[in-house]
C-alpha cells in the first residue's frame, strides 16, 4: 500500500524574532527540507516615495533616516549627492570628511547589528550583548552631532546641518583606539567557533553569475568573490583621498559574508581615523545663499537674510529640471536614488533603490534544498532591514 | 568600453533604428527606445562584449497624467566590467501591456511586481504578477499622480466586530498644500485680470 505524502506549508512570521522585522515567509516543506519560500513583504510599507513627492527637498531628508534605520546617515548621503549633482554645487572639504566619517560610523553600526544578531539566530547570545554596548557609544556620537540617536536628519544638499560640537572629534578618536579590541573579542567568540561554523559554512552559497543576475550588491556580491565597491569604483565625496581595502570572500556562503563584514568594520575604523586626521577647520555647508539657510546671527541683523530664511523654510529651494540616478555604498549594498526634478521646489519623482529588496527576492533561490533550521542563518546573512525593503 | 562616448557610438551603430534618442549626462547614458524593442535592446546590452550591462539595478515608472502616453518606464543598468551606468526608457499609454524582463534577469521579478502594484502597469509573461508592497485586498495604485496622498481607506480595530476593519478616510482637517511659489506675482484671479487688461490695451 502506498501512502500519499503531502508537503507541509509553514507560515514563518510576521512576528518572529529571527525574521529581523516584519517578514512573513510561506515555506513549503518536504519533511525538514525547504522546497519553496515565498516572502510576503510590505508590512512596513509607509509610502515614502509618495510622501517625498509632496515635500520640499529639505523636508524629504528625514524620510531617508527611516529607511534603513540601523545606518541612517548613509541613506541621506545618496539623496544629498543626487540634489547636489543637479544643482551643481560644491561641498566644502570639511563637510565631505564629516559626511564620510558618519557614513563609516553607520557602516559599523549596521555591521555590528548584523553580525551579532546573526550569531544570536544560530544560538550565541553573548556577541549581541557586547556589540550593543558599542552601538550605544556610536549612537551618542550621532546624538552629539545631530541631536538624535537614530533619525539624524543631519546631511543637507551642500554639506551638513551644523558643525561638530567641541570634544566630539577626540572622543571618536578614542573610540577608534578601543573598538578594534572589541572586534577581536567578537572574532574570538565566533570565527573559529565550531557551532557557528557548522551553522554557516556552505550554507546559502551564491555563485558569481547568480550574484550578478539577482542584482546583488555590497557584501552579498563581495562575499562571492566579485571585488565591487562603489566607494572605490565610483568614488563620491572624499573617498578618493582615503586609503582602505575591499575585503572579498571566496566561497559565497554565509560564513564568508560574516568574515567580510568583520573585515569591513576594521577598514571603517581606519577610514574614520584618516578622516579625523585630515579634517581641518572650515565651512561645513555651501555658501550659496539660495540653498543654505542664513545663520541665526544674520537673521537678527539683515532683512535680506530674514526673507531668505522664510522662503527657504516655506517654499524651499528650487531644483532645475533634470533626471539623475546616484548610488552610494550603504552597509547593505548599493543604495540609490533616482530623482526627477521639474524646476519646482518638490521632487516630481523619487525612486529609492534599496539593496535589501533584491537580496530578499533571492530567498527562494537561496533556501531551496536547505533545512528549515538554515532559514534564520540565511536570512541573517542577507542583512535585511524592513525599513528599506518596504519603504 | 570604458569610454562613455565610444560606448554611446557603439550602441547607436549596432542597434541603429531601435534607439530613438541617446544622451550623455551626469556620467551616464540615457537611451530612449520603443516599447516593442525592449527585449532586443536589453539582450544586446547584456551579452555584447563591449557593453556587458550584466546587472539590472531597478525598474521604475514615472507618471505624467497629462500626456497621451502616460507612463514612462525606466530601467537602470550597471556594467561592472566597464564601470558604466545606463538608463533606458520608453513611453506607454495607460492600458498597454509590456514585455517582462524576467527571462533575462531573474531579479526583474519583484521589481515588475512593484511597478504593477504602484502604477498598475501589466507585464506579459510574468510568472507571478501579484501585489507586493500594499496590503492584501488593496485597491488602487498609490504612486499614480491622481491617487490622493491620504489614500482612500483607513484601518482600525473594531471593538464591536472584534476584527480589523477598513473604513473611508475621515480627517479632522484636510491635508493642506499651500502654494508658496512667488507670492509677489499676486493671486491667480488678479493675474488673469491683469492679463486680460494687457490684451485689451
Amino acid at each position: 500500500m502506498t501512502k500519499k505524502i503531502k508537503n507541509l506549508n509553514l507560515n514563518f512570521g510576521p512576528q518572529h524574532p529571527a525574521a529581523h522585522g516584519v517578514l512573513r515567509l510561506i515555506l513549503e516543506l518536504d519533511g525538514e527540507v525547504v522546497e519553496k519560500a515565498d516572502p510576503h513583504i510590505g508590512l512596513l510599507h509607509r509610502g515614502t516615495e509618495k510622501l517625498i513627492e509632496n515635500k520640499t527637498y529639505m523636508q524629504a531628508v528625514p524620510y531617508f533616516d527611516r529607511l534603513d534605520y540601523v545606518a541612517p546617515m548613509n541613506q541621506e548621503h545618496a539623496f544629498a549627492l543626487a540634489v547636489e549633482k543637479i544643482l551643481n554645487i560644491d561641498v566644502p572639504i570639511r563637510a565631505q570628511f564629516i559626511r564620510v566619517m558618519f557614513c563609516e560610523i553607520g557602516r559599523i553600526l549596521s555591521h555590528i547589528l548584523n553580525v551579532t544578531t546573526q550569531a544570536l539566530d544560530v544560538g550565541a547570545l553573548t556577541p549581541s550583548l557586547w556589540g550593543f554596548e558599542e552601538r550605544e557609544t556610536l549612537m551618542t556620537f550621532y546624538e552629539r552631532a545631530s541631536g538624535s540617536r537614530l533619525h539624524a536628519n543631519y546631511f543637507r544638499a551642500g554639506g551638513v546641518h551644523q558643525d561638530l560640537p567641541a570634544g566630539l572629534e577626540t572622543d571618536i578618536a578614542k573610540f577608534c583606539e578601543t573598538f578594534p579590541k572589541i572586534i577581536n573579542d567578537l572574532e574570538n567568540l565566533l570565527t573559529d567557533n565550531r557551532i557557528f561554523k557548522q551553522r554557516n559554512v556552505d550554507i546559502g552559497i551564491v555563485t558569481k553569475e547568480d550574484a550578478l543576475d539577482y542584482s546583488f550588491s555590497g557584501v552579498m556580491i563581495r562575499g562571492s568573490g566579485v571585488p565591487w565597491d562603489l566607494r572605490k569604483s565610483q568614488p563620491y565625496d572624499c573617498y578618493n583621498q582615503l586609503e582602505f581595502k575591499i575585503p572579498v570572500g571566496k566561497n559565497g556562503d554565509c560564513y564568508d559574508r560574516y568574515l567580510c563584514r568583520i573585515e569591513e568594520m576594521k577598514e571603517s575604523v581606519k577610514i574614520i581615523k584618516q578622516c579625523l586626521s585630515k579634517m581641518e577647520k572650515g565651512p561645513i555647508k555651501s555658501f550659496d545663499g539660495k540653498i543654505t539657510p542664513p545663520s541665526k546671527k544674520d537673521i537678527k541683523q539683515s532683512m535680506e537674510a530674514l526673507i531668505h530664511h522664510f522662503k527657504l523654510f516655506t517654499e524651499g529651494y528650487r531644483v532645475p529640471k533634470d533626471e539623475i540616478y546616484t548610488a552610494v555604498e550603504a552597509p547593505k549594498g548599493e543604495f540609490g536614488v533616482y530623482l526627477i526634478s521639474d524646476g519646482s521646489s518638490k521632487p516630481y519623482k523619487c525612486k529609492i533603490r534599496a539593496p535589501g529588496f533584491s537580496h530578499l527576492q533571492s530567498m527562494d533561490y537561496l533556501i531551496k534544498g536547505h533545512m528549515l533550521a538554515d532559514v534564520p542563518a540565511v536570512l541573517g546573512s542577507l542583512d535585511i532591514v524592513f525599513g528599506e525593503v518596504d519603504r | 568600453m570604458n569610454n562613455l562616448i565610444d560606448l554611446e557610438k557603439k550602441i547607436n551603430s549596432e542597434l541603429g533604428t531601435k534607439i530613438n534618442t541617446s544622451e550623455i549626462k551626469h556620467n551616464q547614458i540615457y537611451l530612449e527606445i520603443d516599447s516593442e524593442d525592449l527585449i532586443d535592446v536589453v539582450l544586446f546590452v547584456k551579452t555584447n562584449k563591449d557593453t556587458k550591462f550584466r546587472q539590472l539595478i531597478d525598474i521604475t515608472v514615472v507618471d505624467y497624467p497629462e500626456r497621451s502616453k502616460r507612463f514612462k518606464i525606466v530601467y537602470l543598468f550597471l556594467s561592472h566590467e566597464f564601470n558604466q551606468r545606463m538608463i533606458l526608457s520608453y513611453n506607454i499609454s495607460e492600458n498597454e501591456v509590456i514585455a517582462s524582463l524576467t527571462p533575462i534577469f531573474p531579479s526583474a521579478n519583484w521589481m515588475e511586481r512593484e511597478v504593477f502594484d504602484m502604477y498598475g502597469v501589466s507585464f506579459k509573461d510574468h510568472p507571478d504578477l501579484r501585489r507586493i508592497l500594499t496590503d492584501y485586498g488593496f485597491e488602487g495604485h498609490p504612486l499614480r499622480k491622481d491617487f490622493p496622498l491620504t489614500g482612500h481607506t483607513e484601518v482600525r480595530y473594531s471593538e464591536d466586530q472584534k476584527k480589523v476593519v477598513n473604513e473611508p478616510v475621515k480627517l479632522e482637517q484636510n491635508y493642506r498644500n499651500f502654494d508658496y511659489e512667488s507670492p509677489w506675482e499676486g493671486t491667480k484671479y488678479i493675474k488673469e485680470l491683469t492679463d486680460s487688461n494687457d490684451k485689451k490695451n
